[in-house]
């Protein structure tokens, strides 16, 4: 009964902050876009369409045709595609990284916690690009979900450094106590005790680890280290700016995608900060 | 405080081993011969193939086992030697690196500073300001997620192409020879300009936005409501929420020097700024591996540099670590 009272209030103050509603409207419009674009072009990718070659946007190429007559709507919709599989599947794994390492340093303390924050700590000085720079040079086929799965396994360290500080204010709370006191196993106790008290947190967590993935992604595909089979917002910058559509004008080939990202995960930002007024009543506007 | 620095240091000393352990793993468990694209990629001399070849199976030293090919790696780095370039053949990989880092400097240095103290102290004076909070906060939120590359194709289109107004390529002009004159200078200061002003705007609004939120959290904390209880003035409040919010910036700042390095790469790239990023480029496009390995050690190299200045600082600013108490971010 009680739970439901604070589930219903958390609903009323979500519905009624602007931050949220806006941020979440913007995201959900590239996501329908995302599925329903696709249906709106005739057109693949990498498809020659306008023997003209780069066209302005018009009524027939609705965003202009790249230099190689390439219809740049339809390479948007597919790239927003890239843009959020690598958000959901980067940002998702480097969630699930920081969480385990997280969880596992803050409850256990002692010597595994040393090990696990140093390694952490490591990890964390080292420039994600730089070690994805390495990586992706020595492959020779990449793919969208390669290059997800390594932006995840590079992004956890701030996440597990941020979950291991909340799991230690919260482990030697009476309600953990008494759960060890019954006897039950430390993963129930972190996942029956602490984790839902820190759901909303970690719902945080994630969302900046979504839109981190998207902007290293864009910034990987950008230095031409991106997917070798597919197409994404940060190639088509890549491409956009390899052949002189900045010298020739072609703003159309360059400004969609790069608003796109802006967009996106600027929304995740502004949701973010909406949700954790949502959650945390010292912060919410009156 | 020994404690406190002894402790970084040597977090760095394991990064450094950590980062030239993966520059010598990486590319001998990776699928495929990279000895052999390398070569077939580079447009070389048959004789220049002959010598490569051979250096090449040196360098690697595949014909002595692992744990020696390891410690010859390393004694190679203490030594300089991060290989010859392949498609600056024969340049040493050490000496083109040297020659970017310069620009990298010079570029990055005056970037990050400038929009950590503008994006702060714009930040404290925002908080809990209502109209400059709904109106120019927005603004930040764009800003800090805008694509460092793309921010710096728009400027470079905006005010290169359209307007005219700066160059859009190289560091200086390209009639132009280094030497101490006010033409050069005034053409580098140009030529510096737009990138410089790409990876500021970012910035700056990441770091105004998280000031304004450490400053809305310690204005709640109770010594707050203390002072405001006790009748202190609201300016005399905020200088001390101002002095506790400025520690985790700090921390922030040392966090965040991994994605401002992929910025400033980026923002190279688009601009053909000569330093590291657009080396990097270069490397990647002419399959260059042993450039490619050398420029990812000096990143490592200068952000654990810029990490190690950061702790100075913090010593610095934050008392209880001189007092051996641990600060916040230790």
């Amino acid at each position: 009964m009680m739970k439901r009272k604070v589930r219903s209030e958390t609903l009323y103050f979500a519905l009624r902050n602007n931050k949220l509603r806006v941020g979440l409207s913007v995201v959900l419009f590239f996501l329908v876009l995302t599925f329903v674009g696709p249906l709106l072009t005739r057109y693949a990718p990498y498809d020659y369409v306008n023997p003209l070659g780069a066209q302005p946007p018009s009524a027939k190429y609705w965003f202009g045709t790249t230099m190689f007559g390439q219809d740049v709507f339809t390479q948007f919709v597919y790239g927003l595609k890239a843009t959020f599989l690598v958000g959901v599947v980067g940002g998702g794994l480097g969630t699930l990284i920081g969480v385990i390492v997280g969880f596992t340093a803050g409850y256990r303390g002692g010597m595994v916690d040393e090990a696990l924050n140093m390694l952490t700590n490591i990890i964390l000085v080292i420039p994600t690009l730089a070690i994805l720079l390495i990586i992706a040079a020595y492959l020779k086929v990449r793919g969208i979900m390669t290059e997800s799965v390594f932006i995840g396994c590079t992004a956890w360290p701030w996440a597990a450094r941020a979950i291991r500080a909340q799991t230690f204010s919260l482990r030697s709370r009476d309600f953990v106590d008494l759960a060890r006191l019954s006897g039950m196993s430390p993963w129930r106790i972190i996942f029956t005790e602490i984790a839902p008290n820190m759901m909303s947190y970690l719902l945080l967590v994630f969302i900046l680890q979504f839109g981190g993935a998207i902007l290293n992604a864009a910034t990987l595909d950008f230095i031409g280290l991106g997917p070798t089979n597919a197409v994404s917002l940060g190639l088509m910058m890549n491409n956009a700016v390899l052949w002189g559509a900045l010298l020739l004008g072609i703003w159309w080939w360059f400004i969609p995608p790069g608003l796109a990202i802006m967009a996106i995960v600027g929304a995740l930002y502004v949701t973010n900060v909406g949700l954790d007024e949502v959650f945390n009543p010292k912060l919410r506007e009156m | 405080m020994r404690r406190y620095l002894g402790r970084k240091l040597l977090i760095y000393v394991l990064t450094f081993f950590l980062a030239v352990t993966i520059d010598w793993l990486i590319p001998r468990f990776m699928p495929g011969d990279p000895v052999q694209t390398m070569l077939s990629r580079a447009s070389l001399h048959a004789e220049a193939v002959e010598v490569m070849y051979g250096y090449y199976t040196r360098a690697f030293g595949l014909d002595v086992p692992v744990w020696q090919q390891y410690l010859n790696f390393w004694n190679a780095i203490f030594h300089g030697d991060l290989g010859t370039s392949v498609y600056l053949f024969p340049q040493p990989v050490i000496k083109i690196i040297l020659r970017a880092v310069p620009y990298d400097v010079f570029l990055l240095l005056p970037a990050v500073l400038l929009s950590w103290f503008a994006g702060n102290w714009f930040g404290a004076f925002a908080a809990r300001n209502k109209w400059l909070d709904n109106t120019l906060l927005p603004l930040g939120y764009i800003l800090t997620a805008t694509p460092y590359m793309w921010l710096g194709i728009v400027l470079a289109w905006a005010f290169g192409v359209v307007w005219g107004i700066f160059p859009i390529a190289g560091a200086y002009g390209f009639s132009l020879r280094p030497h101490l004159s006010w033409t050069f200078i005034g053409s580098v200061l140009k030529h510096w300009f737009l990138p410089f002003a790409s990876i500021f705007l970012v910035k700056f609004g990441g770091w105004a936005i998280g000031m304004r939120n450490m400053i809305i959290y310690e204005l709640e904390a109770d010594y707050s409501h203390y002072l405001e209880a006790l009748g202190a003035p609201r300016g005399l409040i905020r200088k001390y929420a101002f002095r506790n919010a400025i520690l985790p910036q700090i921390t922030g700042l040392s966090l965040d020097l991994g994605v401002i390095v992929a910025g400033a790469l980026v923002t190279e790239v688009v601009f053909s700024y000569p330093g590291i990023g657009y080396l990097i480029l270069q490397a990647i496009q002419n399959q260059d591996y042993f450039l490619i390995q050398g420029c990812f050690l000096f990143i490592i190299i200068g952000v654990l540099l810029a990490n190690f200045a950061i702790d100075i600082a913090y010593v610095i600013v934050d008392p209880r670590t001189r007092l051996g108490m641990m600060g916040e971010s230790a």
